[in-house]
């Protein structure tokens, strides 16, 4: 696309950055124009985050110019990039939930103004804007898209010429997104440019002008996204053509394999969620996908049914029909239900310990009380060492060397081992939370088929996954959780992704139920 | 601002270099230091750092200072990696010994050195009764165990001396607050060496640690429950995950450090004083604070540790005594040492940025 040299706001030549070894950003160019809708569009790891950190100054950069408006400028601090007329919205909300919005928004300004004031002119601008919000509302009252409006009627506050946003949408509702495209056009045709980092192909097509393409740390292309299409973009990120699942018809069973039956569990602390009634129930070789946007109780659900916390009522869960809603996690383990957290660092696995003892983590009581009693005293890590090298092997866990630190995999490689970890023992029932969540696309591919190839195997599977997209290609029957609300469960060809993206809103559409 | 990077790779050649020049700074500063306050730096220096291992029965002094200093260490040593911050050791070495010695009190004639087990058992259960106090508050109501535990030193301080100026105050002991004298079967005995007779204070007592020290190694490495000890300190989360109770272990930690404070309080009295009196540790529980970290929390580290410390201690006495240099100066020095070594150890494992900016 041709750009005059005077359009030109924010040019950055040869942007270098690495932390230690890794190179997070190599000779990247990237020259926005005022008014546009810049898209920067890369794998996780690809160095979009690095890249924007350093054109708010979080980060400095080892070498490369940053202009604005033609003037050479090194942005040292996140306040000489908001003087620059720089604002950013972040990935995680940096708010604090226990003040009011006009609070959060008046201890952010650099230049103090009365409280009063700032209530006027978030009011103004909210209006102006369509960002409605009331400022004198708690934060941790707010939903997540308003959360999000807050962050966006801080940064307008600063009148920026450039507004950076950070994967916007993975937070939101379809019908959220929308809003925000709305909004986001109506501040670029004002004359603000905006940057828009994604992993999305659809959005960047709809909402962007010109999109830079980051792979490894290099921009590999910059194309104007008016005329290009997914399969494109999503061949230049990946490099690679991405392998279709190989999913077989199957037969369909009608055993009920595992239920939740009316379960209720308060919030343990204040700004957790309470699960109000929740039922579902999965068959042998089926998928239920649990769909929601994150932070609506898909922790706490988590906790329960992989038994961290016991239920109240031993009937709540049942197993085969059998009642386990009091068994403890490693019990519900020997029963054969294997479950994996969303969190995969510092839950699912321990960063400074090997992957040998992190093995010896969830298989420790396979090892006691089958001999003598010195054996079961001097029951560690090293017993597990068979296994863990077994499903290193049989998972293409890729290690920097023989039985490393978890901390030393990358994040697609230490879920491919969680995954492996928890297969291996031949689960009946497999509740898996977040299970590509940040993983890089091949990694997640494979762990998709493991899924898929479980549930043929005619194991019950049940998948709790933000990803919608994911939710769809997977499930063979869909409920929503919003705010510890479990909807009704549907048959994925019975459900479109906008009814999904309502009740995801927490908009309860009256739909049959399948019997 | 300054920031620490983590270095990726611990150089083993740092891991050797790095005490050695921590010690040469200290040195160094100490010598700056003596200087300055007008003392001979050569002969200050002499006296804390060599004097102690200058004769054979100084270098048992040091093992027997060492001895309740590694005890301890090794017991908060497992409070710590497991996230459980008892700070209150000085109070349950107290409570240790002071429950041992009523029990060896209410025995007068007893001469079996079997009686021994039961007064160490004795001195276990009270250190671990008082640790247990911030134990269940901890795993029950929530409060910080910091606090109580600090808090209950005091407590256990007051305590001793209402005890051995009331209760247990001899008759014959002219309005002293002292106890009577053991029984035999209580004390532990110097080490007869033969053709030497006794080196200084070394007593039997000096044995627990040998046993101690390779035992909690297999412990920490080996066994089940020191895997989730280390669990638990580590990712808290992984523990639920793992199915370990998070309350279980704190308490059988708290209870365990405890424990042994106690013992180490047993030892102490029985072997070096022999009867009770209103001070009976002389700071050995918030030393020991020092010892476990300094040894890394790793058993081995922690013998060492509790060496240094001990020669340390020891070298001030003799400074002290010969020299006339007051408490306070040679506490300053200690400090330096500390603040060396960690040092060394922090940049062994980050190297240090300076960047602009607030």
């Amino acid at each position: 696309m041709e750009k005059k040299e005077l359009d030109i706001l924010l040019k950055a030549t040869k942007i270098c950055k690495s932390f230690g070894n890794f190179v997070a950003n190599q000779n990247i160019d990237i020259s926005i124009a005022k008014g546009q809708i810049h898209a920067l569009l890369g794998e996780n790891g690809a160095g979009k985050s690095t890249l924007v950190k350093i054109f708010y100054g979080v980060l400095q950069p080892d070498s490369g110019s940053i202009e604005i408006n033609k003037q050479k400028i090194s942005i040292t601090s996140p306040n000489i990039a908001r003087k620059n007329g720089i604002g950013m919205v972040f990935q995680h909300f940096s708010l604090f939930p226990a003040l009011t919005v006009a609070e959060n928004i008046l201890i952010a300004l650099d230049n103090k103004i009365k409280f009063n004031k700032v209530v006027n002119e978030i009011t103004k601008l909210s209006k102006e804007w369509e960002l409605f919000v009331d400022p004198l509302k708690l934060v941790s009252e707010l939903s997540v898209g308003e959360k999000q409006r807050v962050e966006i009627i801080r940064c307008l506050m600063q009148n920026p010429s450039l507004l950076i946003m950070d994967e916007p949408t993975s937070v939101l509702t379809p019908q959220e997104i929308k809003n925000l495209f709305k909004i986001l056009k109506r501040l670029a045709s004002s004359g603000c440019s905006i940057l828009y980092i994604s992993h999305k192909l659809e959005e960047i097509i709809e909402l962007a002008d010109e999109v830079t393409i980051l792979k490894s740390g290099k921009s590999i292309a910059s194309i104007d996204a008016k005329k290009t299409t997914t399969n494109f973009l999503a061949e230049t990120m990946v490099g690679k053509k991405i392998t279709e699942l190989k999913k077989t018809i199957k037969s369909k069973s009608k055993k009920i394999a595992f239920e939740v039956k009316n379960l209720d569990k308060p919030k343990d602390h204040e700004f957790g969620i309470s699960l109000t009634n929740i039922n579902l129930q999965v068959n042998y070789g089926e998928i239920l996908g649990v769909a929601g946007i994150a932070g609506n109780g898909q922790v706490e659900l988590m906790e329960i049914l992989s038994g961290e916390i016991n239920c109240e009522d031993n009937d709540q869960i049942l197993l085969d029909k059998t009642p386990i809603g009091k068994t403890n996690i490693n019990e519900r383990r020997k029963l054969g239900i294997e479950t994996i957290p969303e969190e995969r660092t510092l839950h699912a696995t321990v960063p400074n310990l090997t992957l040998n003892e992190n093995t010896f983590l969830t298989y420790f009581f396979k090892y006691s009380n089958t001999k003598s009693w010195i054996t079961n005293l001097l029951n560690n890590p090293k017993n597990s060492s068979d296994e863990s090298t077994k499903i290193i092997k049989n998972n293409d866990v890729r290690c920097p060397e023989t039985n490393p630190l978890a901390s030393q995999l990358s994040g697609g490689n230490l879920q491919k081992f969680i995954l492996g970890r928890s297969l291996a023992n031949n689960p009946k029932v497999a509740i898996f939370s977040q299970p590509t969540w940040g993983v890089d696309i091949g990694a997640a591919t494979a762990i998709r088929q493991k899924l898929l190839d479980l549930s043929q195997s005619g194991k019950a599977v049940i998948l709790i996954s933000q990803d919608l997209e994911e939710i769809f290609e997977l499930s063979d029957k869909i409920c929503v959780i919003n705010e510890g609300v479990l909807s009704e469960i549907f048959d994925v060809r019975e459900i479109t992704a906008t009814d999904v993206g309502l009740l995801m809103g927490g908009k309860n559409k009256k739909m049959e139920p399948i019997k | 601002m300054i920031t620490f990077i983590p270095r990726d790779k611990v150089s083993k050649n740092w891991i050797i270099i790095a005490p050695i020049l921590s010690i040469v700074f200290t040195i160094f500063f100490g010598l700056l230091i003596f200087t300055f306050l007008g003392y001979n730096p050569l002969e200050t220096l002499y006296q804390i750092f060599v004097s102690p291992f200058s004769r054979i029965d100084r270098i048992s002094d040091i093992l027997v200072k060492a001895c309740p200093l590694i005890i301890i260490g090794t017991g908060l040593m497992l409070c710590f990696k497991s996230n459980v911050w008892n700070i209150g050791a000085e109070g349950q070495f107290i409570m240790g010994a002071l429950l041992a010695g009523f029990i060896a009190l209410s025995f007068p004639n007893i001469e079996t050195k079997f009686f021994l087990l039961i007064t160490i058992l004795a001195g276990f259960v009270g250190g671990a009764l008082w640790a247990f106090i911030p134990a269940i508050l901890k795993t029950k109501l929530n409060v910080n165990e910091i606090l109580v535990s600090l808090m209950l030193v005091y407590v256990a301080m007051l305590f001793i001396d209402f005890i051995v100026r009331g209760p247990l105050r001899d008759p014959m002991s002219f309005g002293f607050p002292l106890s009577k004298p053991y029984p035999e079967g209580a004390l532990i005995n110097k080490i007869p060496f033969p053709g030497i007779g006794f080196l200084g204070q070394l007593h039997y007592g000096i044995l627990f640690v040998f046993l101690l020290v390779p035992i909690s190694w297999i412990f920490v490495n080996k066994t089940l429950g020191g895997f989730k000890i280390n669990v638990l300190g580590s990712a808290p989360q992984a523990a639920k995950f793992a199915g370990f109770k998070q309350n279980s272990i704190t308490i059988t930690v708290l209870l365990l450090s405890g424990g042994l404070a106690g013992v180490a309080g047993v030892i102490e009295v029985s072997a070096n004083i022999g009867q009770l009196q209103p001070e009976v540790s002389f700071g050995y529980g918030f030393t020991a604070i020092i010892v476990a970290f300094l040894g890394r929390l790793s058993p081995v580290g922690i013998l060492f540790a509790g060496i240094i410390i001990a020669t340390v201690k020891l070298g001030a006495d003799n400074a002290q005594m010969t020299m006339g240099i007051p408490k306070v100066v040679t506490g300053l020095f200690e400090g330096i040492l500390l603040f060396f070594l960690l040092t060394g150890e922090t940049l062994q494992k980050y190297k240090i940025k300076w960047s602009e900016g607030k």
